[in-house]
């Protein structure tokens, strides 16, 4: 069941030059809606503008090499691991979102371009389905407990605003695209029901990506690298530098550090950080 | 000045949410990001901008520690156990920056239990001090009172 491509016996009912058609045109619909969107917000221009008037207050030059071990610091950090997630809830279902959707699109182009009316090796179609379900357990999870709206504010899980509009969309994509696979595969009549439900939610995920938070998986790469690069420079945002506590120079700066901490002072633990922000 | 979130910056973590002592850091329905829903009602107590992991929160100081144009940012590092300050003024001049500890005792110890301390005597409710206590937190006139003994119940969650 899972092993047999979905897209094959869909193509002796729909021709597998429109199943390609309708792919190319949601890649044009993403990429479109990014550019749109970035024109309509002027994100790129406040960050450029942003980057400007943090020169001012640069201590030192970065190199080229420097930058590019930077860029791959963060490719390796902050992409490849969602390394800017303090929470670790919301780091691992974000990790099972993002790697199971960049899975399940790879598979579909696989399966719909180089396997469009024949059985594909079957691992290709697992890795689709397990794409698929990877995207439903972090996105179920993330919908039913990690939402900030739910879980700092106590929202019930059922109140849907604008902001969900990815999320739902994304969460439908997946969990129709599945459930019309495993009743194509059974023979079941309903499938036609599901393969609608699932055309249409893909048609909103990759159609709605000028109203939706879609174009993040864009734009947060190269904020990464920009927090990265503002450290590195020493501008930092204007954030003031800690430093190392023990170092002799800094407790002469601040006696009050070795007065009250000692000379070396112990990691205190975590604070207001200890418990999750559900106190509502 | 009343504080303001970097939407950009926001990762939507909550902390904000939790800790504002004024109810106004919630969340936007369309970003999913943290704002300041009523910047009057804005203590600027600096709760919000020190619990950001991300420093996503900004807020202009008083002038009386800073003249106009200037930058403050507090970066409160609760697991090293120090607050630090930079205070930047306009005319690039002044570049304060500031670091002194949070607290000397591990986090969790030494929190006060009010409940083991006795409460006050009779010679120390009717003496000058305590005779005008409001009935509601008397405790010798029928207990303390609480939502459950006036039959009261508290709605859960955020509204506003």
């Amino acid at each position: 069941m899972f092993t047999s491509n979905p897209f094959a016996e869909l193509s002796a009912s729909i021709s597998p030059e429109l199943i390609q058609g309708y792919v190319i045109l949601m890649f044009i619909l993403v990429v479109g809606g990014t550019i749109l969107d970035v024109i309509h917000k002027k994100s790129a221009k406040y960050f450029f503008e942003n980057a400007k008037k943090a020169e001012a207050s640069r201590e030192r030059e970065v190199g080229g090499g420097e930058k590019i071990g930077i860029a791959v610091k963060t490719i390796a950090e902050d992409v490849l691991t969602s390394g800017e997630f303090c929470n670790p809830r919301r780091r691992v279902s974000h990790l099972f979102t993002m790697y199971g959707f960049i899975l399940f699109v790879i598979t579909t182009v696989a399966l719909v371009f180089a396997y469009p009316n024949r059985e594909a090796p079957g691992i290709v179609a697992q890795l689709w389905h397990l794409g698929a379900l990877s995207v439903c357990f972090g996105g179920y999870w993330f919908w039913f407990f990690i939402r900030v709206d739910v879980a700092a504010e106590g929202n019930p899980w059922y109140r849907i605003v604008k902001a969900d509009l990815f999320i739902l969309s994304l969460l439908g994509t997946t969990t129709f695209g599945l459930i019309w696979s495993v009743l194509q595969a059974s023979g079941n009549g309903a499938s036609t029901l599901f393969l609608i439900l699932f055309i249409g939610a893909s048609l909103v995920l990759f159609g709605g990506v000028l109203w939706s938070k879609f174009a993040h998986m864009f734009f947060k790469p190269a904020a990464a690298f920009q927090k990265r690069m503002i450290k590195a420079d020493g501008s930092r945002e204007n954030l003031p530098e800690i430093g190392d506590l023990t170092d002799p120079e800094l407790q002469k700066k601040f006696p009050d550090i070795p007065q009250y901490m000692g000379a070396n002072p112990p990691n205190m633990g975590l604070g207001i950080k200890r418990e999750s922000p559900k106190h509502y | 000045m009343p504080t303001f979130v970097y939407m950009t910056r926001c990762d939507g973590c909550g902390h904000c949410v939790d800790i504002c002592p004024s109810d106004i850091m919630h969340i936007d329905k369309t970003y999913r990001r943290a704002y300041n829903i009523e910047p009057n009602m804005c203590w600027e107590c600096y709760s919000c901008v020190k619990a950001c992991p991300q420093h996503a929160i900004d807020v202009r100081g008083y002038a009386d520690f800073a003249p106009l144009g200037h930058s403050v940012r507090v970066d409160r590092d609760e697991e090293k156990g120090v607050i630090a300050w930079r205070i930047k003024f306009r005319n690039g001049k002044k570049d304060l920056n500031l670091l002194a500890p949070i607290t000397t005792k591990p986090w969790g110890s030494g929190i006060p239990q009010l409940k083991d301390v006795e409460g006050p005597s009779q010679e120390m409710r009717d003496s000058q001090l305590l005779y005008n206590e409001p009935k509601y937190i008397r405790f010798d006139d029928g207990g303390v009172h609480t939502l459950e003994s006036n039959g009261l119940t508290m709605k859960k969650g955020v509204y506003y």
